[in-house]
């Protein structure tokens, strides 16, 4: 061991030293074992930029200048619709990885592209919406309170788009080069980030929707 | 299967708790689908009794509807937190976790310090006509 080499030649020379205290002797890293947790820490940096927009909801939510509030815009049933279609592809997206698991290829491929049917209505619903609130002339600039909602809400919305763009990457690379290790790990940080997008939003539907038509 | 194979550490003297690490990683993160069902039911019944007390204002009082609509919040992302992220303690020895609290606390501050300091600002900076036409 280097630490009784040390201690037993009290002229240690500079090499030896260096071997003492630092590791030299690099054991591999698997490809991409660290992977998961780094994209886990990817994913609490984002949930820091949604909580500086819910702050910004939650300070600026009041300010209506006079324009239109939550309860002149907002249409729960086509919210609850709209969080129907995220939690559905949440667990379908839930079903691909289980397919993953027991690496049936095609099946994973069509549970992937059920989610991407799901999470591509749930978009359609929230441009529906908001296309429908600027045609009220409820737009961005209309008010502090429309400011604060179309940055969270645009935002989460923005990060389901490049869900999508990632998902079909994902089923061309499955279908190009089969579940191969690599494959698998992007489809488990996929995973993980699709599932966070679902608990966003869950915030957003709470703090938002429902307490702004209470 | 395949999982297994290509996760053999390269390195033999690798500790029993890295090598474990990965294992944990991969194999123990996943959940069956009891898990996702369970995750699936318990998040339906948890969004639509929030919408349903909503829409029907079936609590008369305002501000005890947001506390339990809150709640209701709270329950649910815990519960997509178990059975669709598959968090555990044990997970990249504990670092997940610690990340998560990290998160947490920086997001609690964040939130409650504004909402606190904006809302002392907005009462403070409230226009006072009355004194107003008082000064010179």
């Amino acid at each position: 061991m280097n630490a009784t080499t040390m201690q037993s030649s009290p002229k240690a020379s500079p090499a030896e030293i260096t071997a003492a205290f630092y590791d030299l002797n690099e054991h591999d890293h698997p490809e991409g074992g660290s992977t998961m947790l780094g994209f886990w820490l990817y994913l609490m940096s984002d949930c820091l930029i949604f909580a500086m927009l819910f702050a910004a909801y939650g300070v600026l939510g009041g300010n209506f200048a006079a324009g239109p509030g939550p309860k002149d815009l907002f249409e729960l049933p086509l919210v609850a619709l709209n969080t129907a279609m995220l939690l559905f592809s949440s667990i379908t997206y839930g079903f691909a990885m289980l397919a993953m698991e027991k690496n049936r290829v095609g099946q994973t491929q069509i549970w992937l592209l059920v989610t991407a049917v799901f999470g591509a209505a749930f978009l359609s619903i929230e441009l529906y919406e908001f296309a429908h609130l600027i045609h009220e002339g409820a737009t961005p600039m209309r008010s502090g309170f429309l400011t604060a909602f179309f940055s969270l809400v645009g935002t989460h919305g923005l990060h389901v788009t490049f869900g999508l763009v990632w998902l079909f990457t994902l089923v061309s690379q499955i279908a190009k080069k089969g579940l191969i290790p690599a494959n698998k790990r992007r489809l488990m940080c996929l995973s993980l980030f699709w599932h966070f997008l679902d608990v966003i939003w869950i915030g957003v539907f709470t703090f938002v929707y429902l307490m702004g038509m209470l | 299967m395949s999982a297994a194979d290509h996760h053999i550490h390269p390195h033999p003297h690798a500790d029993d708790r890295h090598a474990g690490d990965h294992h944990d990683g991969d194999h123990g993160s996943h959940g069956s689908m009891r898990d996702y069902l369970i995750g699936f039911f318990l998040s339906v019944i948890l969004t639509a009794i929030p919408f349903w007390l909503v829409m029907t204002g079936a609590i008369a009082d305002k501000q005890a509807t947001a506390l339990v609509i809150m709640a209701f919040a709270i329950v649910q992302i815990v519960v997509h937190m178990i059975y669709f992220l598959h968090m555990n303690t044990k997970a990249e020895n504990g670092w997940t976790v610690m990340a998560l609290i990290f998160t947490i606390i920086i997001v609690v501050i964040a939130l409650s310090g504004s909402l606190w300091v904006m809302y002392h600002l907005n009462h403070n900076m409230m226009p006072m006509s009355h004194d107003m036409g008082q000064l010179p």
